[in-house]
């Protein structure tokens, strides 16, 4: 393998990034779990991502050289960030006109709106503009009307600045194409003269055939007013491509009674039910919103959302309960929980999980019967054993109530042994706790129990657990492998002797 | 490193002169409301503008103050108020509502509205409603095409893609025709044209017919661009939902690429302030390395370091004549250099860094197996550990949405449950968000009979058989199926490897994903150039749902130049992504091609997600 590839190894990243391998199987699977390529730190001195931090380091030292005078060739940057002179910077300075830094106020002297006048002009001052006025500038080699001598100018020039009335149709008989071909250069044009039915409906064919998503939007909006919405709606039901703008377009001017009325009409019930539905995300009261939510529960959604939407009701009674509970317990400061740890932002609205979260952190001990405990949440929203698992470790852990973590994974079989058993893997464990700065001996422990060796021999090595290291190298009989960790634990340290007295043992018959 | 073109590779075409168009003509709307005036600018057009404009010309055609267009009562006491603005309905209600204050406090101003790129009638009806119609002049800026760089286009419209791809709106196919037309009538016809997909094809039509209403422009001209190839987003929804990897891909995945520029946070600049930089050919480190893959960036980075390094030595040890002559010839330039490569390392090691954390390894592995099709099982629990430990809710969406593409729909015991528990994780108020992921045929459930069927039958029933047949084909364009697998044997995309794939010199497109799969998208466009039509792709487009969707449209052309007809402008309509332009760079490279890019916008996976999501963060 090349040295791009070592290095890529070595960063954890194999698998990822590098080439992909000839999948020949078994192969494989050993070369990827190979002891030899350890997980990445960054704290690591050794990795191979020095190579990177060489060149930084050679790239920084020049910096002093390279600082030390003029910014001419460097973009003028405003405290923001955004190059000064650029529109959004001077949006973001007229935005915020109050309390100015020294040095934002230099920025603005500097390209301050007055001093604009001083300013030279663009290299090129030639316009359009000008060239419609019919100003010309000979010998300017550069304009556009060079490079654009074979072409009309016409075509570019915005149609405007003209009366409004030069594009009025006084003429009344338009065809249906001649009308849509007006509407698609986006001139005004009326369509008061397509009154029977057949004319209409031409009318909207005829924009159909055309693909202008606005014109058909435009002769929808025409039809919508001139015609009775049954018949509306019984002649889009046959034509989709103006069915689906018209949905589009209700949705965006927010008409809501008449979406709802269409779904109803076109016997689109999942469709009618999510439409009301959606509505929920504009009522910001609690109260009002749960109760909103209510009206939503017998809609005609599928089997599976009926019960999410159920849920979605619960989940914000029962929050709005535990928000005015928490909220009261406290501002009263009686509580210790709350006192040490205050509340971040209000439960009001997040998502189930995070909601267990919060109950498991603020009220793990709490009794079944309580709404705020964690066990009947679980029981509520039947959260697989997993979840609960997964949530209950993060909250404990970030609690660093360790004999709760414990207690998670303890069980009893039937003839009382206890053993430790995780839903998720003991791997994940470890990977929350050392999220959760738990102390080495606790990690250690919990490593220990990862079943694949290399996996476990990993963590112990990017976790620092050196016993388990050390262990797992003796049972293994791997004898460079433990030389080779002598050399990562601290000189004279306890650990180092173990080391020693494994090397020198004669009881160990090593395998290399 | 960095692949050097063929000696005979065709030089782009200038397309400078579109910026200048913009510039003009937005002068020229300026100065139809001569006098002071306030200029309010939508938050999305202000990098636009960015790019075209400055301060300064604002200032010569006395615009006086600039604001931004948000919910907030404006404090202008200009008496002449300018609007530049996407067309959109709440832009209409927030001018009407600044225009209706006016009017109660008995103010009379000036208004004009400029829309960008162009007015939609339902904008105008709002105004009527609101009953300002006629108090405000309105205008059109129809400035669709930035180049953000040499060979790429964008026309800055990440909305096509919701508009279109889940709403069925067809409001920005006149101006994708008008972009078209623009390019033909500067850059000669197009001899010969290619496309596939429903929007292509429509947006095809009316083009060649805004040109048959306009002819005679483009007759008798030389073709620059000898091939156009027009492609709907929704051909290749896999492509665009991958991890990225090739550097610029990368960044713009970390970073967020925004209009040709990105912010570097005091992470990267190792400084405390953040900057600004453009991304583009004109940055020579950049240039280099933005179509590498990201492992070969370091050893790139490092021996440009190496070199810089040995340059600022040579100044120890020379006289004053020759230090003269370093600083004044050479200085500024490794200074340039010097600050572009610290910026570039910058961002790698913050990149590492964040890759490291979230496990990119893991994450890498099973898109690599959902592409390849092998440990599903295992790739689905992976989707769901990631939900359950409430990772980031846009890539928990787009892994399953992955999941869905290349399985044909998820199987109705895992939908349920991956859903269910999205819902906890992230809010059940996302229910709308799988609804709108669903009809866009991004996340769906495998079912035995279809349920679109039912209604169609029952529509059916309703009408003659004619109209039924159009009911069947608009149905069939929302919701069909992917067919992913079939179609990835077909085109061979998952290449076969001896050995080991080396990433320094690529054989294929699929370097951009680590050699693990060419996007079809590209592949795509690379069999039809080189069959030059559709021909024995057939079973390829009947598997993509496209059979009367696929076209081909060639003139003879005599006076096309051999150069000319290896210039290749492709239209992604609904987005394209930087890996798919590093991917087709490369193949440009590969044969002596280039390639043009005209994209609605540049997108990515998590921008896809964003706009199907229905709950803004």
């Amino acid at each position: 393998p090349g040295l791009t590839l070592q290095l890529w190894r070595s960063l954890g990243l194999h698998s990822g990034l590098a080439p992909r391998m000839n999948r020949t199987k078994g192969d494989e699977e050993e070369y990827w779990n190979s002891s030899k390529f350890k997980a990445f730190t960054f704290d690591d001195e050794d990795d191979e991502l020095s190579q990177l931090k060489e060149s930084k380091r050679a790239v920084n030292s020049l910096r002093d050289f390279v600082d030390d005078d003029d910014e001419d060739d460097l973009e003028r940057v405003s405290w923001t960030g955004e190059p000064v002179g650029s529109i959004s910077w001077s949006i973001k300075e007229t935005a915020g006109n109050s309390g100015l830094s020294h040095e934002r106020e230099q920025l603005k002297n500097r390209n301050s709106f007055s001093t604009y006048a001083q300013l030279p002009k663009p290299a090129s001052t030639y316009s359009l503009s000008s060239f419609f006025r019919g100003r010309t500038r000979p010998g300017s080699f550069q304009s556009l009307s060079d490079a654009l001598s074979d072409t009309p100018a016409k075509s570019y020039a915005p149609e405007l600045g003209r009366p409004k009335g030069e594009y009025r149709d006084y003429s009344n008989d338009w065809s249906p194409s001649d009308t849509v071909r007006r509407l698609r250069k986006g001139k005004v044009c009326s369509l008061e003269r397509f009154r029977s039915l057949q004319d209409k409906i031409q009318l909207l064919e005829e924009a159909v055939s055309m693909h202008d998503g606005n014109v058909i939007t435009a002769v929808l909006i025409f039809l919508k007013r001139t015609l009775s919405k049954e018949i509306l709606f019984r002649e889009l039901e046959v034509r989709q491509v103006a069915l689906r703008h018209l949905i589009h377009f209700l949705k965006e001017i927010g008409d809501q009674k008449l979406l709802l009325d269409l779904f109803r009409f076109l016997d689109r019930t999942e469709e009618l039910a999510l439409s009301h539905y959606r509505e929920h995300l504009t009522i910001q009261d609690p109260e009002k919103r749960k109760e909103f939510l209510k009206t939503c529960i017998g809609l005609p959604f599928s089997a599976e959302d009926s019960a999410h939407i159920q849920d979605h009701y619960t989940l914000l009674e029962r929050q709005i309960i535990i928000e005015a509970n928490d909220r009261h317990l406290e501002s009263a400061g009686q509580t210790e929980i709350f006192r040490k740890h205050p509340r971040k932002a209000s439960i009001l609205n997040m998502p189930l999980v995070t909601t267990l979260f919060y109950s498991c952190f603020y009220h793990y001990t709490e009794a079944e019967g309580t709404f705020s405990s964690p066990i009947n949440l679980k029981k509520t929203f039947k959260i697989p054993d997993k979840q609960y698992v997964l949530t209950a470790l993060a909250a404990r852990a970030k609690l660093r109530a360790w004999h709760d973590v414990d207690a998670l994974f303890t069980t009893k079989n039937w003839l009382g042994y206890t053993k430790k058993r995780a839903p998720i893997g003991f791997h994940r464990v470890v990977e929350i706790l050392h999220k959760n700065s738990a102390p080495v001996q606790i990690l250690q422990e919990y490593v220990n129990l990862v079943e694949d060796v290399d996996t476990k021999l990993n963590l112990a090595t990017k976790f620092k657990c050196h016993d388990v290291v050390i262990d797992t190298c003796r049972d293994l009989k791997d004898r460079q492998q433990l030389l080779a960790y002598r050399s990562k634990v601290d000189k004279g340290s306890a650990e180092e002797e173990k080391i020693d007295a494994l090397l020198n043992s004669s009881q160990i018959r090593w395998k290399n | 490193m960095a692949f050097p073109h063929r000696p005979d590779a065709p030089e782009l075409p200038d397309f400078s002169m579109l910026k200048r168009l913009a510039r003009d003509q937005l002068i020229y709307l300026l100065e139809q409301l001569p006098g002071k005036k306030d200029l309010f600018i939508e938050a999305d057009l202000m990098s636009p503008l960015d790019r075209i404009a400055n301060v300064s010309i604002l200032k010569q055609h006395e615009v006086d103050k600039l604001y931004k267009v948000e919910n907030k009562p404006a404090l202008s006491s200009s008496e002449q108020l300018c609007f530049l603005v996407r067309p959109r309905i709440r832009n209409m209600r927030y001018i009407a509502s600044l225009v209706n204050a006016d009017k109660m406090a008995g103010r009379t101003r000036k208004y004009k509205v400029i829309f960008s790129p162009q007015k939609f009638y339902a904008c105008e009806m709002v105004l009527e409603e609101e009953g300002i119609y006629g108090d405000v002049s309105c205008d059109e800026w129809a400035f669709s095409l930035l180049p953000l760089d040499v060979d790429l286009l964008s026309m800055e419209l990440p909305e096509f893609f919701r508009d279109y791809f889940l709403e069925g709106d067809q409001r920005w196919i006149n101006t994708l025709a008008q972009a078209l037309h623009l390019l033909s009538t500067l850059y000669g016809p197009f001899p010969n044209c290619y496309g596939i997909g429903r929007c292509a094809k429509m947006s095809y039509e009316l083009w060649k017919r805004l040109e048959e209403e306009e002819d005679g422009e483009t007759k008798g001209r030389r073709p620059e661009i000898g091939h156009i190839f027009l492609l709907d987003r929704d051909m290749d929804f896999v492509t665009a939902l991958c991890s990225q990897v090739v550097y610029e891909g990368l960044v713009d995945d970390t970073f967020r690429i925004k209009c040709g520029s990105v912010d570097f946070g005091p992470e990267v600049t190792s400084s405390d302030k953040s900057l600004k930089v453009l991304l583009n050919a004109e940055d020579k480190v950049f240039n280099e390395i933005r179509n590498e893959h990201f492992s070969n960036v370091f050893s790139f980075l490092s021996q440009k370091a190496r070199n810089l390094q040995a340059q600022y030595d040579r100044r120890r040890g020379m006289d004053i004549k020759q230090m003269k002559n370093f600083v004044s010839q050479e200085l500024k330039g490794l200074k340039q250099e010097h600050r572009l490569l610290s910026l570039h390392i910058g961002a790698c090691e913050s990149i590492m860094k964040k890759k490291t954390k979230q496990d990119f390894q893991e994450l890498i592995k099973t898109e690599h197996a959902l592409l390849e099709g092998f440990n599903i099982r295992e790739s689905t629990s992976y989707i769901e550990e990631h939900i359950d430990r409430q990772v980031s809710p846009i890539e928990s969406l787009r892994l399953m949405c992955l999941l869905s593409i290349t399985e044909n729909g998820l199987i109705p015991k895992d939908y349920r449950s991956l859903k269910t528990q999205y819902l906890q994780s992230y809010g059940p108020e996302h229910l709308l968000t799988f609804s709108n992921l669903r009809r866009a045929g991004l996340l769906t459930e495998q079912a035995p009979g279809d349920t679109l069927t039912a209604v169609e039958s029952k529509v059916s029933k309703l009408v003659t058989d004619k109209a039924a047949g159009k009911i069947t084909d608009a149905f069939s364009s929302l919701a069909k199926r992917s067919n992913f697998r079939a179609i990835s044997k077909k085109l061979n995309l998952i290449p076969r490897v001896d050995g080991e794939y080396d990433l320094k010199v690529p054989r294929d497109m699929a370097y951009v994903f680590s050699g693990a799969y060419v996007p079809l998208s590209c592949r795509i466009i690379e069999q039809v150039l080189e069959r030059r039509g559709w021909q024995g792709l057939d079973e390829v487009v009947r598997l993509l749902n496209c059979s009367e969707l696929a076209f081909t449209d060639m003139t003879k052309d005599e006076k096309a130049s051999s150069e000319s007809l290896r210039l290749i402008l492709v239209v992604f309509l609904g987005g394209c992504t930087f890996s798919e332009i590093s991917a087709l760079r490369f193949l440009g490279r590969e044969k002596g091609y280039r390639f043009i890019f005209l994209t609605t916008a540049v997108t990515n996976s998590a921008r896809l997600m964003e706009a199907m999501s229905e709950v803004k963060a």
